[in-house]
């Protein structure tokens, strides 16, 4: 399946990555090969085959809810671009 | 004596016995990368009064103050750590990954922080935002990648050994290319807490060492159930020094013919092969197999990896760490999502965004089906594959990649040719099992070849036992690339 440019704009919006117009055309050329090239799985048939999303079988890991020490405050904060009275700053939303 | 010519193993003996001190060890690497690595850029971050004056107060252990460097990606607490991403740039983690707190509880003293490919999306080390890191047995060519740096700074001697990380052969393939020893632990087996992380499904933290008595003390140190990473698993861990039997008679050893195909550089084929008449007159017993889903592995594995990269790269927002764009306009509609995908559209490199828009994009509504879903049916059918072969045989042996190392730019332009040459390497990852690469040879250009050996999930021992009995009888694994001596 080919891959058009308005669709690599869209997909790009959804990742929120902002993309030059050159770079576009490259990506949507790439990804397309990459698409056309992915395609072979549907050579295989998977009718009755189990999917499988983690290689080794884990069942539910639970723990207790149980208050532990955390990262202080300001260790979280330490990389932040912007920080004010201990919180993330980001632009204004509303 | 020339302390950096020495294994981890040699090394941890002269500090165990006080003849020499964690400083003249670290003082005798800080002053070879110096001097070698401004050829290789093997590493990323490194500050040197920083590692000398831990070096004056590290004791005891199991290590003893003996040096260690780590791919770009690991959270060391308080140091560089950066993915060799911009959008990661001047991150220092406030944590220590579980890796290196069990490391630095042995009393390894961390040097530094390896170049890679960004995000450990690439096979070649091109993609990093510091440049390529070079391929120590001939500086025109990449040393592989993503662990780059990890392989190219062992291969060099820069250290006595280092760590990385494998998502789809990004321990193995450089480490083959780089001419050293490299292994992907079974998935579970070595904590993720602290692997800043790409297809979390798929990543695996290893070793990358001279020879594998080296990988299997290390291996030792890192291994092991940790509740920080909840996909860890908890079964008991062997001591691996005490795989190496010496004896592999009778073990039965698969080689599958999918392995051997057109397309493999000759040169590799005829190296692999003697490796493998070396392992018939060790004693085992050696048979085709055949692993029929082999070629999909690749298809199945861009679908899977982005997807999962996609999510996981969500987090670099500009928010919490790293970039954030200064090129907003005041007064803007929507000035966060304009934030957002100014810093990400600035931050990540072109090989990030590619993986980042493919993964969108088959997890977009849709699509689900008819790639991701799809994959998935695809991984079950490539796992059955080796759990097949594992009824009969007691580990496969394949070559680790299709061709020595590659030029520096021969495969930037072109992605899906930089992809299939992790083609041998890639099904271990969605299978879950151990897989190692170990020296075996050397191309006509005098490059290094590696042969890879897979196991049975959490049977590393295996592997092990079989290489350290070839490297008992061959020495490639002690060739020193001749521009680095």
């Amino acid at each position: 399946m080919a891959i058009n440019k308005d669709t690599i704009k869209y997909v790009a919006k959804l990742s929120r990555i902002e993309l030059e117009e050159s770079t576009l055309e490259d990506f949507t050329s790439q990804i397309g090969r990459i698409l056309t090239y992915i395609e072979k799985l549907n050579q295989l048939d998977t009718e009755n085959t189990v999917p499988t999303s983690h290689a080794v079988e884990l069942k539910n890991v639970f723990r207790k809810d149980e208050n532990t020490p955390s990262l202080e405050n300001q260790a979280a904060l330490s990389n932040a671009p912007e920080q004010e009275n201990g919180h993330f700053k980001v632009p204004k939303i509303i | 004596m020339e302390l950096t010519a020495l294994t981890a193993h040699k090394l941890l003996k002269l500090l165990s016995e006080n003849e020499v001190s964690p400083e003249e060890v670290a003082s005798a690497y800080l002053k070879r990368i110096e001097a070698v690595d401004k050829k290789l850029n093997s590493f990323a971050h490194i500050d040197p009064d920083e590692v000398l004056k831990k070096a004056k107060k590290i004791k005891g252990g199991k290590l003893k103050g003996l040096p260690i460097a780590v791919k770009d990606n690991f959270c060391v607490k308080g140091q560089l750590t950066t993915c060799s991403s911009k959008i990661l740039k001047g991150f220092r983690p406030p944590y220590n990954a579980t890796v290196i707190d069990k490391l630095e509880q042995e009393g390894a003293l961390i040097l530094g922080n390896l170049n890679m490919d960004e995000f450990a999306f690439g096979s070649s080390c091109e993609t990093s935002c510091y440049g390529p890191t070079r391929n120590p047995w001939n500086i025109d060519y990449a040393p592989g990648g993503s662990s780059g740096g990890s392989a190219a700074s062992v291969a060099a001697r820069l250290t006595p050994w280092s760590l990385g990380s494998d998502t789809g052969g990004s321990i193995r393939q450089p480490a083959s290319l780089c001419g050293v020893v490299g292994l992907k632990p079974t998935y579970g087996r070595v904590s993720r807490y602290g692997l800043i992380a790409f297809a979390s499904s798929l990543d695996q933290i290893g070793p990358l060492t001279q020879n594998v008595e080296d990988a299997a003390l290390l291996m030792n140190i890192i291994s092991g159930y940790d509740k920080k990473d909840s996909t860890s698993v908890n079964t008991a861990v062997p001591d691996y020094l005490k795989s190496f039997t010496g004896d592999i008679k009778g073990i039965k050893i698969g080689i599958p013919k999918e392995y051997f195909i057109s397309g493999i550089d000759p040169d590799v084929k005829d190296t692999v092969t003697k490796a493998i008449d070396i392992l018939k007159k060790l004693g085992a017993s050696v048979d085709e197999i055949s692993l029929p889903h082999t070629e999909y592995a690749v298809a199945t594995y861009y679908i899977v990896a982005p997807g999962e990269a996609s999510s996981n790269l969500a987090r670099f927002d500009g928010m919490h760490y790293g970039h954030r764009t200064n090129n907003l306009k005041k007064g803007t509609d929507n000035a966060l999502i304009d934030m957002y995908s100014k810093t990400r559209g600035e931050g990540f490199g072109d090989e990030a965004k590619r993986r980042i828009l493919l993964g969108t994009y088959v997890l977009s509504s849709g699509y689900y089906d008819a790639y991701y879903l799809k994959a998935l049916k695809v991984r079950t059918k490539i796992a059955e594959d080796f759990s097949k072969a594992f009824k009969n045989f007691d580990c496969i042996v394949t070559p680790t990649s299709p061709t020595g190392a590659f030029k520096i730019g021969e495969k930037t332009s072109d992605p899906l040719s930089m992809y299939l040459s992790d083609i041998f390497t890639i099904s271990a990852n969605l299978a879950g099992i151990p897989a190692m690469s170990v020296p075996c040879g050397f191309t006509s250009g005098n490059l290094p070849v590696g042969l890879q050996i897979l196991g049975k999930p959490f049977d590393e021992e295996m592997l092990f036992k079989v290489t350290h009995a070839y490297q008992q009888i061959t020495d490639w694994h002690t060739r020193v690339p001749a521009g680095c001596k």
